[in-house]
């Protein structure tokens, strides 16, 4: 059995007694809600500063292209463009933002180089007086390519044939000298061979934008001690300050992130994409600039949820028991890691679902396409699997002619089983979820499952 | 380029700035009058953050050009309280839990001080109606409906109590 820490209820006790910890069943107002009901809340946009500079994109048309050249001399001409930014000027172009916890390699770039791998792609900055100044600027850079064939399903990437799109040499990333974040345990072909029914079906699900109200935005200014102060709606202020650091090539203590204040996120706001350059740009011209999403940036280029694509064969004996689980699950990262490969090991992690299953094998791709890069969103790499493997659930269900309720009651987890990562389950409580929720809606239980529990051994039970 | 002045009455107050061709009203409140409570969402008229006044109805003011609103009176959420004292509509959305990241409350605000003002007892569709172009990602519009119902009816009971 696994060793359970209990809640050492003297540890609370001082702060029981005081005065405003009894907020349960009383009406506690949000703190921040009488600054937006009166307007006086302040998101990052509401400053202004004098002298405050804009910064505008060039972006790709084009999936997948080279670069044969960049000219920015008509938009350096154009009247009102302070500066014209390229890769040249970003002193650590490549990054990924998750090296900070040591996941690599850094595998994208801030600006493009010599090619673009998504549609949207930044390629050349502009910076200007006016935010219009700035955005002529920016539709006044040419650039030519050679269109290359572009790989945009997650399978198609994944075959010997499909065109590398990624300098690192796969179109995966790599667990590990793994092609996925894998799960063995048991032998799921000795299972399926043992199962009265074998169930194969394949789920899919589309990418998934945050859309906030709110566009992804940043105004850094300059202050008088060197520093650069970042007035952001990022959702991850620390994050963004040493990922930043590293890109600008300065130390941390030179930046200071305000931010706290976001106008929606939902994971969205947690990429680093506007402060690099706009520290740069402020470096370069000593002004405040304004680096702020348009609604077609928000919509088009911000990072939305991965699109999954999740094949699941299940071994069912004739009495609901599942005895095999084989998995193939494919996170479409789009063109970059970000936070992808987090989110498909979130997927690996969550799987076989709350279900104990003697025999389970999974494989979950996080591959590069040349899509729009995925990231976070509210519970990413789980949610879909979610999907997934309730679908599954209830499908199975129908075809066996099963109680869904009662299916999943008797595949359960419970206290005790050993999970396909070789943890013991403890504080377990699908069952008493599932009979409470039953009982709820008036869904009757026969006595056997209702007798169920969480803490009674598997073995002990029907 | 020229530059024309504009006088109008913002929250019942004296204003005047000067508009270069192209400014939309929600700059020239946010960037010249220093009333950031309306909100850029879009700027293309499709998610009502911008929402104020003109006149007593409600526009996105992201599409009105500043130099239209010569000797108008434009209402704002700035203007909405008293003081300390918050209008009921404000109020409610505060009790009623109706905001959650705040964006898109300022244009909420508006759109429902509007529908008030002409209708002071609305049903619950109409109240969807009023705020049908104000987009809100976060709270899934229920608290927010409630909250305008509510504030509908502090105010009927408030005008009873008071003849
Ligand atoms: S900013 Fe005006 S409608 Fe969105
Ligand atoms: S509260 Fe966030 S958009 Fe409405």
């Amino acid at each position: 059995m696994a060793k359970i820490n209990p809640i050492d209820p003297d540890y609370f006790k001082d702060e029981r007694a005081a005065p405003g910890f009894k907020v349960i069943g009383t009406t506690v107002p949000r703190s921040d809600a009488l600054g937006h009901v009166t307007g006086r809340t302040e998101f990052f946009e509401d400053r202004t500063f004098p002298n405050l500079a804009h910064l505008k994109i060039h972006r790709s048309p084009h999936h997948h292209a080279l670069i044969d050249s960049v000219d920015t001399s008509h938009a350096e001409q154009t009247p009102g463009v302070l500066r014209v930014l390229t890769y040249k000027d970003v002193p650590a172009n490549w990054y990924g933002v998750l090296r900070l916890i040591g996941i690599g390699p850094d595998d994208e770039p801030v600006l493009a180089e010599d090619r673009v791998i998504y549609k949207g792609e930044p390629i050349v900055a502009v910076v200007a007086d006016s935010e219009a100044a700035a955005l002529e600027g920016a539709s006044r850079v040419r650039v030519s390519y050679t269109e290359l064939p572009a790989v945009l399903d997650v399978e198609e990437a994944m075959s010997p044939d499909a065109p590398i799109i990624k300098r690192a040499g796969t179109n995966y990333f790599v667990y590990e000298g793994h092609h996925s974040r894998r799960i063995r345990f048991g032998d799921v072909e000795a299972g399926f061979a043992r199962a009265d029914h074998v169930f194969d079906w394949r789920y899919s699900s589309a990418p998934i934008e945050h859309a906030p109200t709110e566009t992804t935005g940043c105004i850094v200014v300059p202050q008088s001690n060197g520093r650069l102060l970042i007035h952001s709606n990022t959702q991850a202020a620390f994050f963004t300050l040493d990922n930043t650091a590293l890109i600008i090539n300065r130390a941390p203590t030179d930046l200071q992130v305000k931010g706290g204040t976001v106008g929606g996120g939902f994971g969205g706001k947690v990429d680093v994409m506007v402060e690099p350059l706009a520290c740069i740009a402020a470096t370069l011209t000593n002004r405040p600039v304004k680096f702020v999403y348009t609604r077609e940036e928000e919509m088009q280029v911000s990072s939305p949820r991965a699109a999954e694509r999740i094949y699941i064969k299940d071994g069912v004996l004739s009495d609901g028991r599942i005895v095999a689980r084989k998995i193939m699950l494919y996170v479409d990262a789009g063109a970059y890691a970000r936070h992808s490969p987090y989110g498909a090991t979130k997927a690996a992690a969550h799987l076989p679902g709350p279900y104990t299953i003697p025999n389970v094998h999974a494989d979950c791709h996080c591959v590069y396409t040349n899509r729009t890069p995925s990231s976070a969103m509210r519970g990413f790499g789980v949610t879909i699997a979610d999907f997934a493997i309730e679908s599954q659930m209830d499908r199975i269900a129908r075809a066996l002619d099963l109680d869904p309720l009662e299916f999943r009651l008797r595949n359960a987890y419970r206290d005790g089983d050993l999970k396909a990562h070789r943890k013991v389950a403890s504080g377990t409580a699908l069952i008493e979820v599932i009979q409470r929720a039953a009982e709820l809606v008036g869904h009757e239980l026969p006595e056997e499952y209702r007798a169920m529990s969480s803490t009674t051994p598997r073995g002990a039970q029907a | 380029m020229t530059v024309t002045i504009v006088n109008l009455k913002v929250n019942g107050v004296d204003q005047a700035f000067m508009a270069r061709p192209g400014t939309t009203l929600l700059l020239a409140l946010r960037e010249q009058l220093g009333l950031t409570g309306a909100k850029r969402g879009c700027a293309q008229g499709a998610c009502g953050s911008c929402t104020v006044l003109l006149d007593g109805a409600p526009v996105v003011s992201c599409l009105v050009p500043a130099t239209t609103v010569d000797g108008a009176d434009i209402a704002t959420v700035e203007g909405l309280a008293d003081g300390q004292q918050l209008s009921d509509v404000q109020q409610a959305f505060l009790d009623g839990f109706a905001t959650q990241c705040g964006f898109c409350t300022p244009g909420m605000l508006m759109s429902a001080e509007a529908l008030l003002a002409r209708n002071p007892d609305p049903t619950a569709d109409e109240v969807n109606e009023a705020i049908s172009g104000n987009v809100c990602r976060c709270t899934g519009y229920a608290p927010i409906v409630s909250a305008i119902l509510d504030a509908a009816e502090r105010r009927r009971n408030r005008v009873e109590a008071t003849h």
